[in-house]
């Protein structure tokens, strides 16, 4: 299936760049009309893929991410996230609620839990030393014309 | 962005909170809290919630840790006003909002 409309962009893995992200997810669906609360959802679940590519994907160094927005018939949204970084080497354990390898004082290990809540579906791919790449993918629903 | 305001009524400290709190404006917001936690050591801390707009798994690891500080300094941490967006975000972490607490006393 083709998408209707696509964007991409790429971005240095600063954690000022996450409001960015959010920022371009939100402009991006505007025509699309969202609801509030899908809206919401979306702007959560790229917040936590883009927040982890800055904290465990580049620990040391400052790398790309690179985001697609696209948007399919019958208002399916994908959204990829995509790193070079130094990837998951145990997937399944890293998607477990409050997992974390980051500081546990200060890191809830919720980010995927979060993904998973506010989205129809995750899927997240990692090679160790090449980087990950997480799809998240939600549908709108309609709005009843006023 | 996100900025906090603090204000004291006898022995309780509420501190505002204002903007998107995601881990870029955590660590600021983190290093205030604990500055007032530390100097003002106040029985109770009520983070108001009201002016966020939005709060993604970072902001829950802000409010688990503080929640932590708190507990070693003997105050009791409370949060009110969440908004729905951040109320959804603290039920899956299993935090509850004071408003949500008095609804279920109230039950």
């Amino acid at each position: 299936m083709k998408a209707e409309n696509s964007t991409r962009i790429q971005f240095d893995s600063l954690s000022s760049n996450e409001a960015y992200a959010r920022g371009v997810t939100a402009a991006f669906l505007a025509r699309y009309d969202p609801t509030v609360p899908q809206l919401a959802d979306l702007k959560t679940a790229v917040s936590e893929a883009v927040t982890n590519c800055i904290v465990h994907a580049y620990p040391e160094r400052i790398g790309p991410v690179c985001m697609t927005i696209a948007v399919y018939p019958d208002r399916e949204v994908h959204i990829t996230i995509t790193d070079k970084g130094i990837g998951i080497p145990n997937v399944e354990q890293a998607m477990q609620p409050l997992f974390t390898t980051g500081n546990p004082e200060e890191r809830s290990g919720l980010g995927f839990a979060v993904m998973q809540s506010f989205m129809d579906r995750v899927k997240v791919t990692s090679k160790p030393g090449k980087g990950t790449k997480v799809l998240l993918v939600k549908r709108l629903s309609r709005r009843e014309p006023t | 962005m996100a900025t906090v305001t603090f204000s004291a009524a006898g022995e309780t400290l509420y501190a505002y909170l204002a903007g998107e709190i995601d881990h870029d404006a955590a660590q600021s917001l983190r290093m205030q809290l604990d500055d007032a936690l530390v100097s003002r050591s106040p029985r109770t801390l009520i983070i108001d919630l009201g002016g966020v707009g939005f709060m993604d798994s970072s902001g829950v690891g802000l409010i688990l840790g503080r929640q932590r500080c708190a507990r070693v300094l003997g105050t009791t941490l409370r949060l009110q006003h969440a908004p729905a967006q951040l109320q959804k975000v603290l039920r899956l972490a299993g935090i509850p909002c004071m408003e949500n607490i008095e609804k279920e006393n109230a039950q």
